[in-house]
Formats: structure tokens, sequence, C-alpha cells
């Protein structure tokens, strides 16, 4: 019934399209098929083959079934194009949440195990160091579960870092220096039980190399992991808008294809455009919930997650420093003074509160970060811990500043009711929370990337489909021209 | 005639150039006459020029004997101590705690108590200010901060090895002196060094920061009496400090007062002292420079001190590492040069 309204435009030639010859049966009479076999011959020769190409598209786009092979083809392409577009955004996108759960966050948290520990050891050291030469069990315990804990963490660091990356040469640089560390610990140790003083002075140097070498590198490497963590949130969250615009814009040429059939035909429905169609909306509509789902559950496992692991990790180290700095001011004996607005501190005193105010700060905020009881919990009795710790400092402050070096030193590293219990309490208890969170985090992560699961695959599948479609319905219109 | 010009002007620059070699020579002279007056002290006593000219009168090897009489009376500085009360009444000392047998925590001991020479020293003194021999607070202070750690009044005194010399009567007042020791050199003994000479060319050597043995490396080096190759870069906060650079290799000698040396010796046997003492120098209890009658008051306990005492302090404590014989380390009898 429709007739292409410039169907009388000059016949010009060209047509090499294969098939083209099919003569339309019922309807449109034009394009002379039979005489153009010889033409195009002559102006062959001296053009190139694009202007060519374009020449014989005008070619075709002047008769209907000309037309309907264009149309059909670019339809394939753009379902076929939306499914690989689609395939490859959300593989992308699956990669980066998987690396979110299975890469990037263990190896930040192990950069913060690796710092903690190294901090750790260090203070275990300096308390055996106050406690004189019969060292307690407790304490050496304690120095060689760090030491070795602290190596398993860089032989883990070292196998998923890139090569020749900067992370690699801070963790060669780490590995070097902790047998280094350990031999003046060794040294230290051993000319303490012979009672010579110059264990003490290898211990200094061995606090020495650990706070001016070891522990900015060890936080170097944190912060290193932590941007890469940062860096695949930041590959895993963006929308897929090229799938969406392109997904968008398949659809909507289908449906103009669907119209230009109804408006020549009078069909309501081409089958295979529903078909194409269909998959269409289908892929779109996983792409888009599926990437929603992702994105919200990922979202949720940085805000719940990592934020409350970042701040966790940073309270820990703020313990673990401040606990150096009350050791550290015990074995200098207030030789090291700064002065602080006309003021003289104690160099390690006055490191020792601004360690504590960060360690209160830090809790507050984990606190307000937590979402449920189980976050809360840890994070309340850490604080109590916290109060407690200070009130005990204070008293042993006291009996330094007052002269009974003995009783602050009870005090510190006592039998019982000494600031290092608290130090232990709070440290358990911050381990305990950031458990928790692990968990959290692992869980959302976990599901944000499943949302993704067999996205690709399943666009590939559709857009397979969707081309089917889209040929079959054009491919419909045109046998109906032989 | 531009011949005789020219000849004539040769005679004018001729002239001039005379006049400037005489007027240098003139200016120089004192110059050279001074350095040939001032070979022969180095090989002496004498070390920094500058403290010469700083302190005026004083000279280093008479410095210990600027130091007031001794009085029992009490002033300002002694009532101050007198009038903390409760648990703050102490003696606030300023000690080493890395001086094996002169001041260090004793390992294997029960809370690793301080002891030593200048730590039986404290002792007396609190016993006498205060009544109570163990009235005192301790405080390590590193080397390079005993002077400011007077000055600031974190401490009452300063009973820490300390050289008393010209530049430091200059900030602090000191006491008589209490002991008597020169820097000495310490090295492996497999070492090719053989004491304070030119075998210490081409050598990395170990000091204190702020000590008289780094004072003295540092005149020498400037002086040309020490090889300019020997390295004297490495300073350290303690001078056992200086025993852990030489044990892992990183210096080749240690140089410090002999009696310290001999410390570092006791706590290896594979190091030994090279060479005589190339230095006298004597220890003296540092204080404020304003507190007379606490200075004063220290003399007094350093008389009672040396007749009984201080021999036996030094058979409990030195008479391992310094042998048997205290003779050499006995201090001379005290003068009190200083009137005011």
């Amino acid at each position: 019934m429709t007739h292409p309204p410039q169907s009388a435009a000059p016949p010009v030639t060209g047509s090499a399209v294969p098939g083209a010859p099919g003569v339309p049966a019922q309807t449109a009479p034009q394009a002379p098929a039979p005489s153009h076999a010889p033409r195009p011959q002559a102006p062959h020769s001296r053009r190139t083959a694009f202007a060519e190409g374009a020449e014989k598209l005008r070619a075709a786009a002047t008769t209907e079934p000309g037309r309907l092979r264009i149309i059909g083809a670019v339809l394939a392409l753009l379902v076929v194009a939306f499914g690989a577009v689609t395939a490859w955004q959300s593989s992308e996108r699956a990669a980066a949440a998987d690396d979110v759960l299975h890469r990037s966050q263990p190896l930040s948290s192990g950069a913060a195990d690796i710092y903690r520990s190294l901090a750790d050891a260090n203070t275990a050291a300096s308390s055996g160091f106050l406690a004189g030469g019969q060292e307690p069990a407790a304490t050496r315990d304690r120095y060689e579960k760090d030491i070795s804990a602290a190596a398993t963490g860089l032989v883990t660091a070292a196998a998923n870092a890139e090569p020749g990356s900067a992370s690699e040469t801070t963790i060669a640089r780490l590995n070097r220096l902790l047998p280094e560390y350990k031999g003046l610990v060794e040294r230290a140790r051993t000319y303490n039980r012979q009672g010579y003083p110059v264990g003490g002075a290898y211990l200094r140097y061995a606090n020495e190399k650990m706070q001016t070498q070891m522990l900015p590198a060890a936080e170097d490497l944190y912060t290193r992991e932590n941007a890469r963590l940062d860096a695949d949130y930041g590959n895993a969250t963006p929308y897929p808008w090229a799938a969406i615009a392109l997904g968008v814009l398949t659809l909507a040429g289908l449906g103009w294809a669907q119209r230009r059939d109804y408006l020549r035909t009078n069909r309501v429905l081409n089958h295979g455009l529903v078909a194409a169609g269909s998959a269409t909306v289908v892929a779109l509509l996983w792409l888009t919930v599926g990437h929603t789902v992702a994105r919200s559950e990922l979202t949720g496992s940085y805000d719940h997650g990592v934020r409350s692991l970042t701040v966790l990790y940073d309270a820990r180290i703020a313990s673990l420093k401040a606990r150096g700095n009350e050791n550290m001011s015990l074995v200098a004996r207030g030789a090291e003074t700064v002065t602080v607005g006309g003021k003289q501190y104690d160099t390690y005193y006055y490191a020792f509160d601004k360690d504590m105010t960060v360690l209160g700060e830090g809790l507050g905020r984990a606190e307000r970060l937590a979402d449920d009881s189980g976050g809360t919990a840890p994070v309340r009795s850490a604080e109590a811990g916290t109060a407690l710790w200070k009130q005990r400092h204070a008293a042993a402050r006291t009996a330094d500043e007052n002269g009974d070096y003995q009783q602050a030193l009870a005090k510190v590293i006592g039998a019982k009711g000494t600031t290092g219990e608290c130090f232990d309490g709070v440290d358990k208890d911050l381990a305990r929370a950031i458990g928790h969170e692990q968990t959290e985090f692992r869980q959302a992560a976990t599901s944000g990337r499943d949302a993704m699961t067999g996205l690709s695959v399943g666009a590939a599948v559709l857009a397979a489909l969707g081309a089917a479609g889209a040929l079959a319905g054009i491919g419909r219109r045109l046998s109906e021209y032989r | 005639m531009d011949a005789s010009r020219l000849r004539g002007w040769g005679g004018v620059g001729t002239m001039a150039v005379l006049c400037a070699l005489a007027l240098a020579f003139v200016l120089l002279l004192p110059c050279t006459q001074i350095a040939h007056h001032h070979t022969p002290d180095r090989s002496g006593q004498q070390l920094a020029e500058g403290s010469q000219v700083r302190a005026g009168s004083c000279q280093d090897s008479e410095a210990q004997k600027q130091t007031l009489a001794p009085s029992g009376a009490d002033g300002p500085a002694v009532d101050a101590i007198k009038a903390r009360e409760g648990a703050r009444r102490k003696l606030i000392v300023g000690v080493d705690q890395n001086s094996y047998r002169w001041g260090y925590r004793k390992p294997d001991t029960e809370g690793a108590r301080l002891e030593g020479f200048d730590i039986d020293l404290v002792h007396r003194i609190a016993q006498d200010i205060l009544g109570d021999p163990n009235a005192v607070q301790f405080k390590a202070i590193p080397t390079n901060q005993r002077i400011s750690a007077i000055q600031d009044g974190r401490v009452d005194m300063v009973v820490r090895t300390m050289t008393i010399t010209c530049d430091r009567l200059g900030q602090v007042a000191f006491s008589a002196p209490y002991f008597k020791t020169g820097q000495q050199v310490l090295a492996p003994k497999s070492s090719s060094i053989t004491g304070y000479n030119d075998t210490l060319a081409h050598k990395k050597v170990c000091t204190a920061t702020g000590s008289t043995g780094y004072a003295k490396l540092d005149a020498d080096k400037k002086a040309g009496t020490l090889p300019a190759s020997t390295d004297i870069s490495t300073t350290v906060p303690n001078q056992l400090d200086c025993l852990v650079r030489l044990q892992l290799g990183e210096v080749d000698a240690v140089v410090t007062d002999g009696a310290l040396a001999a410390s570092q010796a006791a706590q290896d046997p594979t190091v030994e002292l090279k060479g005589a003492p190339f230095t006298t120098e004597y220890y003296g209890v540092a204080m404020k420079k304003d507190a007379s009658d606490l200075v004063r008051r220290v003399n007094r306990v350093l008389v009672a001190y040396r007749t009984s005492g201080w021999q036996a302090s030094y058979d409990t404590w030195l008479s391992a590492t310094l042998g048997k014989d205290s003779s050499a380390s006995e201090p001379p009898a005290p003068q009190y040069l200083r009137t005011s």
C-alpha cells in the first residue's frame, strides 16, 4: 500500500549488493534491475573503495529493499554494539569489584597489620628493656609473634605487588630492614642478660631504626595500598553510561523501525523486531538494576566497612604509638624535652598526650560510623579502656614526676593494675571491632560483586538474540520483495 | 721620547710594588710570630684558643680551680630544694644511665636500679642536703643536654662524668674536681690504630655530641695535628652509642674520656684502649651559674667525701676497669679561686 515518495528518482546504478536483483513482487515498481550489470565497470577503475561504497549506499537508499537492508544492518549493529559495550563495561566493573574484595582491601588491611606488628614489636622490646635482664616470657612471646606476623605480611604484600611498582620497592626495603632490626634487638638482649648497659644502647639504636626508617616505610605502604583500594572502588562503582546510552539508542532504533514497518505495511507487530526489542529491554534492565544494586552494595561496603576500618586502623596505630611513647618516657627518663608555646614538656609524654587525643577522636568517629551493636560494643569497651588508661597513666606520671621511678615503672609495666593492661584491653577491643567491620565489608562487597554476576555473558547472549531478531524481522519484510 | 716616558712610569710602578711589599711584611709579621708562639702550646694541655679569648684569663688546664670555697650555709638555692614537700622533697639530678660503672641501669637488679660511681656521689650529696641518701629524682640526660638542663632548671645539678672546661664555666658553675681522667682512643685489638696519632688517617672516629672529645678532635683537625683524612662526622647522643657503632663496623675508633673508654672496653673483650691519655681533664658537679650556696655546699660534701667514701666507691665500681691503684684518677687538692 505504501509507496516510497521518491520512487521516481533516476535509477542510478552501482548496486552490487548481493541479492539486489530481487524484484518486488506486489508493491513498489521501480529499480530496473536487469540492465545495470555491465555499467559499473566504467567508473570503477579510478575510484577509491570508500567512495565507491558510499556511492553504492546512496544508490541502495533509493530503493526500498536497499533501505530495508541498510536499516537491518544498522539495527543488528546497534544491538551487537550494545551487547558488546555492556559485556565489556560490566566485566570491567565486576573485575574491579572483585579486586576490591580479594586484592586491594586485603592488601590494605595487610599493610595496616604490618605497621601494627612492627610498632607492637618495638613496644614489646622496650617493655622488655624496662623490665630488666629477666625479660618476662609474655613480652618475649609477643615480640616474636609480632616479628613473624610482620614477616608473613611482607611476603603476602610482596606476592601481590606489581613488579617495578613503588610498593615493591618499599616492601623490599622493609624486608631488608627487618632482619637488621631483629639483629640489633638480639644483641641488646644478650648484653642485657650479661648486665652490660651497652644492651640499652643497642635497643635505642634499634628503636631509632624502627622509628625513622621502618615505620615510615610501613605507613607509606599502607597509604599506597589505600590509594589502590580507592582506585578500585572508583573503577567498580560508576554507572556504565556508554552501555546505557547505547541500549536506549538501540531501543529507539528498534521502535522507529517497528513504526516505519507499521506505517508502510499496516502490520502492528513485526515479530523479529519485537523479539529484538524484548532482548534489548531485558539486557538494559538487567544492566541498570544489576549495577544499581552492585553500586549501592559496594558504596555500603565502603561507607560501613572500609571507612570504619580506616578509622579503626588509625585508632589502633594511635594506641600503639601512645603505648610506645609511654614506655620510651620511662626508658629516656626525662632526657628529651620539647618546647611548645614557651613551655617545656617531656618529649614522650607530650607525644603520648597527642596520641591519646587522636585515639579518643578516632574511637568517637568509629562509634558514629558503627551501624550495629556488633560494631558499637567493642568500640564502647575500647573507649572505657582508654579512659581507665588515661587515669592510670596520670597516676604513673605523677609518681614519675615526683621522682618515684620504681612506682611509675610498676604502674606501667608491673604485674597488676597497670597501664599495660589497659593498652592490651584497648588493642583487643579494636581487633574485635576490626574483625566485625571486616565481616561487614566482605558481605556487602560480595553481594555487590555478585549483583553483576553473569551480566556480561547474559548481555552477549541477549545481544546475539536481539541481532538475530532484528535481522529476521527485516528479512521478513525483505522477502516480500522477491 | 716614548721609550723614556715608559721607563719613567716603570720606576714609579716599581716603587709602588716595593711599598706594598713592605707594608704587607710589616702587617703579616705579627701573625707568623703568633703562629710560632702557639705551636708548642698544642702539644701541651691547651686546646681551644677560642675559649681562652672568651673566658678572659681562664685556661682549660686551670679551669678546675674556678670554684667557690666550701661552706655549709644555706642560701636561696639550697632553701628552694629543702622547701619541696611530700613526695617531691627530692634532689633532682641529671645523670647518665649508660655509663658502665659510672651511672647505669643494672639490668639484673629488680626494676633495674641506677648504680655507679657518680650515683654514689649523688646519694652522698642528697644525704647532706636533705638528710636522706635516697631523696633523689634521677633524670637521664644526653651528653649534649647537660648544660641546657641546668640552665632551664630541669635539674638541680648534673653529676654525669662532666669535664670542667673554660667554655662550660661561662654557662654553668662547677664544684671542685672529684675525678681525674683524659681523652683516650678505643679501637679493636686487631686494629692498626696505635693511639692518638697519624694511624687515625682515613679512619672514622666516633664521639658523643657536645663532648670535650669532639671539641678536641675538631680543634686538632683544623689545626692540622690530626690527619685531615680522619672522618669525625659520626656523633651520637651518648658515648656508649659509639661502642655500638664500633661493633657494627660503622666506625673504626672511639674517642672519649679514658674512664669511660675503660668502661666500654670492660663490656667487650675484643676492644682495648690505644695509647696514653692525650689530655688531662677533671670531672666536676655542674650547677646553675648563680647557685653559689649550692656550689659551696657541694664543695663541702666533696671535702668530706674525699677522705671517706671516695676510695670505697672507686674500689667498688672502678678498680676492675681502671686498675687497683687509684692514684692516676685521684683529683688534685682543691683550690678555690672563684670569689663570687
